[in-house]
């Protein structure tokens, strides 16, 4: 929980920071439009978090939500498949290739970085193949309505991305912090042969994970994609691996596997977002929001190395 | 002695938070003299090194080498004053060759600003001949036996002048022939004028090699005795400061049929080879040979950790299928590890975790886990082994070597085994924790499980095992009955010859 702490504070001192420079931030429509991109960017965090709890990583992922978008849209609007049909291919998808990246993980001993980096091109290059590298959008079709209110949508005043995200963070807290599976997560990626000797089926908890993180990347997908309303497959999803690695890391996870929790992932992945809306508000030229990004990670993942160490100091005595 | 001792440490104290660790505690040692340094954990042995080694600063004392006062603030003090060491754990890179590590961080440059590899290799040959080591200095690392890679490191510390070489269980890891061979070899240097201080938990290592043995208890000096009179007992009596009665238990059981019966069981490491043996209730059956005779792999095999094709298990008559680890535990068949610390136990995960991990399922509902049902059962199992931790939340791996052990145990006790399987059990563990330990098989086995025991360590095969099954190459060449239980016997049958006095492994 002290882990959590020390990002907690930081994300409400860059809050504060920003509402004193521009009262707009907690204007109900900034917060409106940030709540629903860590929704959407949140979802699929948390199945990256997963991932690196096992000791593994995920760099596909912007990529799948570039091929799912593009799948969602072409189902939807040019295969005119009903729309609840449309939604379990996308589910799917990512899910298959979540299950072949840890199938080749797990049984050929490859590495995860090699493997999902791999992915990253294979799936971006399927994504601008599928639709001859151009822009597909939903338009004015018809047919799915229902699915474009739940994905862009509100519920209570929330847009439904955060209703989402809350719903499956949750759910995704008992699993890890609660469950047998999420103790057998822990155990594989702090040690997997100590956890293989005690009777635990590692290589099924490793590829288990990232095929949950195909299904909450595919979940978020099809929040993309009714958010932008149009997906161009040479840059949708781009670089969002990294949002996650990034959240992921900043809430504590280690990237060696073994630690992490879903709370400290939700700050992580909130405070890349504020982060954003920060530049936005504060004027400060947006070609810097990568940069700004860096740096405050950064400074937040050694921060807490610089408490870590003196703590471990002061222990020795 | 009149002459002065190249080394003396003098009333040295080190206090740290909470703990004395040295309590005024002196040592000395003369040149080419073998001192052994024993205790159990935490008695202050390697504070003491620590300090000698410039890791730990003395909070009193003084250290005088030649008889003058030397101060040790770091790694590279100690080795100026001729001081080296040899860890358990090797500090070698097993990429690089022999030459490469014996002058790795200090490599000559040659001319162009390389490192001069002429020199160093032609540098390395002649501490590898004074140590008997016959084989070319391009050889790497990563195709030497851990023996032949400690002789490496001691060859760096030659190199380097050492005056003064401690070992730290240097034997821990050896199997029985090259342990002799290291023994030999301490007898030798201290001929050359190199001094030793050896720290060893096998009691019966000591007394061959060292002129002195000095004990440490309670970061006090306990006492010394001089070459011949180092029996294990009187060791065990300083070390522990009482008797310890009755250190190995006897077996209580009467001989019944057999329970386990092992058929055709293979390994990866001899593919060929197959094993086959009985094993009774109430029964501990000991696993002598040399490393690399293929006992830890032939007990992988039988919990389904291993490739084994063609084996057939069977318990109490009933035909049993193992194929993954989770068939062997549903089964009742549990193996304890070799490497406690990398395959035994998560050390970064709590006793408590630790001990339910291969039986979570049993404390969850809904798949949700009971940490409070967790809870009882961890307390109950460190109750049981008298495990010495703060809490059952506490990491594992702030816990002693036995104490980690001792979780090894609570873990798969906690489950009732029917088949235990210990691999190496008291390896790098101290005199008062090996007691316990062998109590806690004995328990075991009269109350009705098997035991299998591999072990490296002589005394304890002869001592606790009720029967010793010893493997060479893969096979099962005879079994010895108590009777028959000597060292000679089981040396012969583990380098692969047939004695008359071997019985078949079943019938």
């Amino acid at each position: 929980m002290k882990k959590e702490l020390g990002i907690f504070i930081l994300l409400l001192v860059l809050c504060g920071v920003t509402s004193i420079e521009n009262h707009n931030f907690f204007h109900a429509a900034n917060l409106i439009n940030t709540a629903q991109l860590i929704g959407m960017f949140g979802v699929f965090s948390i199945g990256l978090g997963l991932v690196i709890i096992t000791g593994g990583i995920d760099l596909s992922v912007g990529s799948m939500i570039a091929l799912s978008g593009m799948l969602l849209v072409m189902a939807l609007t040019e295969w005119h498949w009903p729309w609840p049909l449309a939604v379990l291919f996308v589910l799917a998808v990512p899910m298959a290739l979540g299950w072949v990246h840890g199938f080749l993980i797990t049984r050929f001993q490859l590495q995860p970085f090699i493997v999902t980096l791999c992915g990253l091109l294979i799936y971006r290059g399927m994504a601008r193949y599928i639709a001859h590298d151009t822009t597909k959008g939903f338009g004015d079709s018809a047919g799915f309505e229902p699915l474009q209110r739940l994905a862009n949508g509100s519920f209570l005043g929330l847009p439904m991305s955060f209703v989402i995200l809350i719903i499956v963070a949750v759910i995704m807290w008992f699993v890890l912090h609660r469950s047998v599976y999420g103790r057998y997560l822990f155990a594989v990626g702090r040690n997997e042969e100590a956890a293989r000797f005690s009777g635990i089926n590692t290589r099924a908890v490793i590829t288990s994970s990232y095929v949950l993180a195909g299904l909450l990347t595919g979940v978020s997908a099809i929040l993309f994609a009714f958010f932008t309303n149009l997906v161009q497959p040479a840059s949708h999803g781009n670089f969002y691996e990294l949002y996650a690695i990034a959240a992921a890391v900043l809430g504590g996870c280690s990237l060696r596997g073994g630690k992490g929790s879903i709370v400290g992932i939700l700050i992580g992945a909130t405070l890349l977002q504020v982060l954003q809306n920060l530049v936005n508000l504060l004027g400060i030229d947006s070609s810097l929001n990568y940069a700004v990004m860096g740096t405050v990670v950064l400074v937040g993942v050694l921060a807490d190395q610089i408490v870590k160490m003196s703590a471990a100091k002061r222990n020795r005595g | 002695m009149n002459e002065t001792p190249l080394l003396e440490m003098r009333g040295i104290s080190k206090r740290f938070p909470g703990v004395v660790a040295l309590d005024s505690v002196s040592l000395q040692i003369g040149r080419g003299e073998v001192v052994a340094l024993c205790g159990e954990n935490g008695a202050g042995k390697s504070t003491l090194m620590k300090i000698l080694g410039g890791v730990y600063q003395p909070d009193g004392g003084e250290i005088l080498v030649d008889g003058r006062p030397a101060r040790i603030t770091d790694v590279n003090d100690a080795m100026k004053l001729g001081i080296a060491f040899i860890h358990q754990e090797l500090n070698v890179l097993d990429n690089l060759d022999i030459a490469g590590n014996v002058f790795l961080g200090r490599e000559p440059l040659n001319a162009l600003g390389l490192i001069n590899r002429k020199k160093i290799h032609a540098d390395t040959g002649p501490f590898l001949k004074r140590l008997g080591l016959n084989m070319p200095t391009r050889t790497r690392l990563d195709r030497l036996s851990i023996a032949h890679q400690q002789m490496v490191e001691i060859a760096k510390a030659l190199s380097l002048n050492a005056r003064i070489i401690i070992m730290d269980e240097p034997t821990s890891s050896l199997t029985l022939t090259e342990t002799n061979r290291l023994l030999e070899l301490v007898c030798e240097l201290s001929e050359q004028g190199v001094s030793i201080i050896y720290i060893s938990h096998r009691l019966g290592e000591l007394d061959q090699c060292a002129d002195r043995v000095v004990v440490l208890r309670d970061g006090k000096n306990a006492g010394e005795l001089p070459h011949g009179e180092a029996s294990h007992d009187r060791l065990v009596g300083l070390m522990v400061g009482r008797e310890i009665k009755s250190f190995y238990v006897q077996s209580h059981a009467q001989k019944t049929a057999a329970y386990l019966k092992v058929r055709h069981l293979s390994s990866s490491l001899h593919p060929g080879k197959t094993v086959s043996f009985d094993a009774s209730r109430g029964e501990i059956l000991g696993f002598a040979g040399l490393v690399g005779a293929g006992r830890s792999e032939m007990a992988k095999s039988l919990v389904g950790l291993d490739r084994s094709p063609a084996k057939e298990i069977s318990l109490g008559g009933q035909v049993i299928a193992i194929n993954t680890a989770r068939d062997a535990i549903d089964q009742g068949i549990y193996l304890a590890p070799e490497n406690r610390r990398t395959e035994g136990l998560v050390v970064d995960m709590s006793v408590r975790e630790n001990i339910t991990l291969p039986n979570l399922a049993a404390y969850a509902r809904l798949g949700l886990i009971q940490v409070g049902r967790e809870r009882q059962v961890a307390r109950e199992q460190v109750v049981l082994l008298k495990v010495k931790t703060p809490g059952v939340e506490t990491r594992v791996k702030n816990l002693s070597g036995g104490n980690q052990q001792k979780v090894v145990l609570g873990k798969w006790l906690a489950m009732s085994p029917k088949v235990m399987i210990l691999d190496e059990p008291t390896r790098g563990i101290d005199v008062g924790a090996k007691a316990e330990i062998y109590r806690l098989m004995r328990e075991l086995a009269d109350n009705g499980a098997v035991i299998l025991m591999i072990s490296s360590d002589m005394e304890e095969i002869l001592n606790v095992s009720d029967r010793v099954a010893v493997m060479h190459e893969g096979e099962i060449t005879g079994v010895l009955d108590r009777a028959d239980c000597n060292e000679q016997n089981v040396m012969q049958l583990a380098v692969g010859k047939k004695i008359p006095a071997a019985q078949p492994a079943f019938i």
